[in-house]
């Protein structure tokens, strides 16, 4: 584990995989689509509109995931102050915030028809938006700062704070006598959903899965490399720094710009 | 507890010396209380309906602006980095200063609250129980609200970052504490409220100390 931390490591590590996440995205990506969209039946009670969960279940799964991860990363960066795991967190809150959103939205599009509401002040979509607003305070809270390397300790310890939520929107729905129908895929005693509709789903959540990591090392990679720009910014006026008022306040510049590397 | 006694002695005097902290607190919670009426129309019995969640969301947002300054002042002055290398374990100083909080916010707004209450035409039934719940989830307020403080030390903006952290984390109170008074009014058993919100006291007593004292040592390193 400790040795992906090491930036090169894992930048070579992301390279090699690169291509076999691509081809499991886009083959398992086409694939659930086309399940899910033209092979699976249409529900008997809610007709055509059951597809939207081929999309709304995986992207609540990784919303959680995301959440998860990004905690998991958190802590790893104020136990064994790894920068990587500090990126790594910093870069899954944007794709975790995304994927609840898109959960949030294709619910209420779900439950327009369904329903009959766009939205209901139900446990399990008001613990959803909670971990909505928690993403967005994390990515706020990690930004608020002069000092990167602060923004990111701020940031990781508030990720595990907001780790309480995630055990209320997995069983707000065992809890609360909800709206939203319980869980029937992760059960003790196997899923309760045909496979012919499990299997989209499946693959949609792979597919999905393979996205977030394609996108998380693409992140990873820009930080890095947006890092190694201004380390060499900096030793470039390091050269230059003869003492003029321009070259210092140069130098402060690239100090204050090269801060939390 | 000397150590806990003496930073609670000292912050409950720098408290009130500077007075107006508390009566502005109070005086936020009275206004933004009245400002109900003028949304939702002066109809009584929709003001009845509303009162007890009126209350609960009012105190929250009562207790989250006067968040700053648990931390704040005692970070620009220099006082929280020594108050850091002193032997007391900081969770204990921390500990002190979501007690000043609570005293000088929480306790307040409790005192205040029956008389909104009336103002809002609560059926005299939830009364108690208000005070009650108020009782346990005030203290959880601050002791969830003394991480946000923490965290937000030495941020941009930090008042306006510290809602976006903390009232996420105050719904739980809110949704127990609401419906522990709405319960009373309808006439049902209130104390699965009261113990849940019991439970989440405790948990935020045993956690956040160290939450917070741990964001506090990242601020002032």
């Amino acid at each position: 584990m400790h040795r992906f931390a090491k930036p090169s490591v894992f930048l070579k590590l992301a390279d090699t995989l690169m291509p076999w996440m691509i081809a499991i995205t886009v083959i398992t990506g086409g694939t659930g689509l086309y399940l899910g969209l033209f092979w699976s039946p249409a529900d008997y009670q809610q007709g055509d509109t059951v597809r939207i969960m081929y999309i709304h279940v995986p992207t609540a799964w990784m919303g959680l995931f995301c959440y998860v991860g990004m905690a998991i990363c958190g802590a790893m960066s104020l136990i064994w102050k790894h920068p990587l795991a500090d990126i790594a967190a910093r870069a899954t809150a944007p794709v975790g915030a995304m994927f609840t959103a898109l959960c949030l939205i294709t619910g209420s599009l779900w439950g327009e028809p369904m329903w009959g509401t766009w939205w209901v002040w139900d446990a399990r979509l008001t613990s959803m938006l909670i971990l909505l607003f928690l993403y967005l305070g994390y990515m706020a809270l990690v930004n608020a700062f002069d000092d990167p390397e602060r923004g990111s300790k701020a940031g990781s310890a508030l990720a595990l704070v907001g780790v309480v939520n995630v055990p209320i929107v997995k069983f707000s729905v065992d809890w609360w006598n909800t709206l939203h129908q319980p869980a029937s895929v992760a059960r003790m005693d196997g899923p309760s959903i045909d496979p012919s509709m499990l299997w989209p789903l499946m693959l949609m959540a792979v597919a999905f899965t393979g996205y977030y990591f394609i996108i998380l090392a693409i992140r990873v990679r820009s930080e890095l490399n947006e890092r190694r720009i201004r380390a060499l910014q900096l030793s470039g006026l390091f050269e230059q720094g003869d003492g003029t008022t321009s070259g210092s306040a140069l130098y402060d510049q690239g100090h204050n710009a090269g801060a939390g590397k | 507890m000397n150590a806990f006694m003496a930073i609670l002695r000292r912050d409950m005097r720098l408290a009130l010396r500077q007075g107006a902290d508390s009566v502005m607190v109070v005086a936020f919670f009275i206004v933004t209380t009245t400002l109900f009426p003028f949304g939702v129309g002066p109809e009584a019995n929709i003001l009845a309906r509303i009162a007890s969640g009126v209350i609960w969301v009012s105190a929250l947002l009562a207790a989250m602006l006067s968040l700053e300054r648990v931390f704040q002042t005692d970070y620009e002055d220099g006082t929280l980095e020594l108050l850091t290398l002193s032997p007391v374990p900081l969770e204990l100083v921390v500990l002190g200063k979501v007690a000043t909080h609570w005293l000088t916010t929480g306790l307040p707004l409790i005192v205040a609250a029956p008389l909104m209450a009336v103002m809002l035409n609560m059926s005299t039934d939830g009364f108690g129980v208000l005070i009650v719940a108020m009782l346990i989830g005030t203290p959880t307020l601050s002791l969830i609200g003394a991480i946000g403080a923490a965290l937000i030390l030495g941020a941009r903006r930090g008042g306006v970052l510290v809602s976006l952290l903390v009232l996420p984390l105050y719904i739980p109170v809110l949704i127990f504490g609401a419906g522990a008074v709405e319960a009373a009014l309808l006439g049902m058993p209130v104390q699965a409220h009261l113990q849940i919100m019991g439970a989440i006291l405790l948990l935020s007593l045993a956690l956040a100390p160290f939450a917070a004292a741990h964001a506090v040592r990242q601020a002032v390193e």
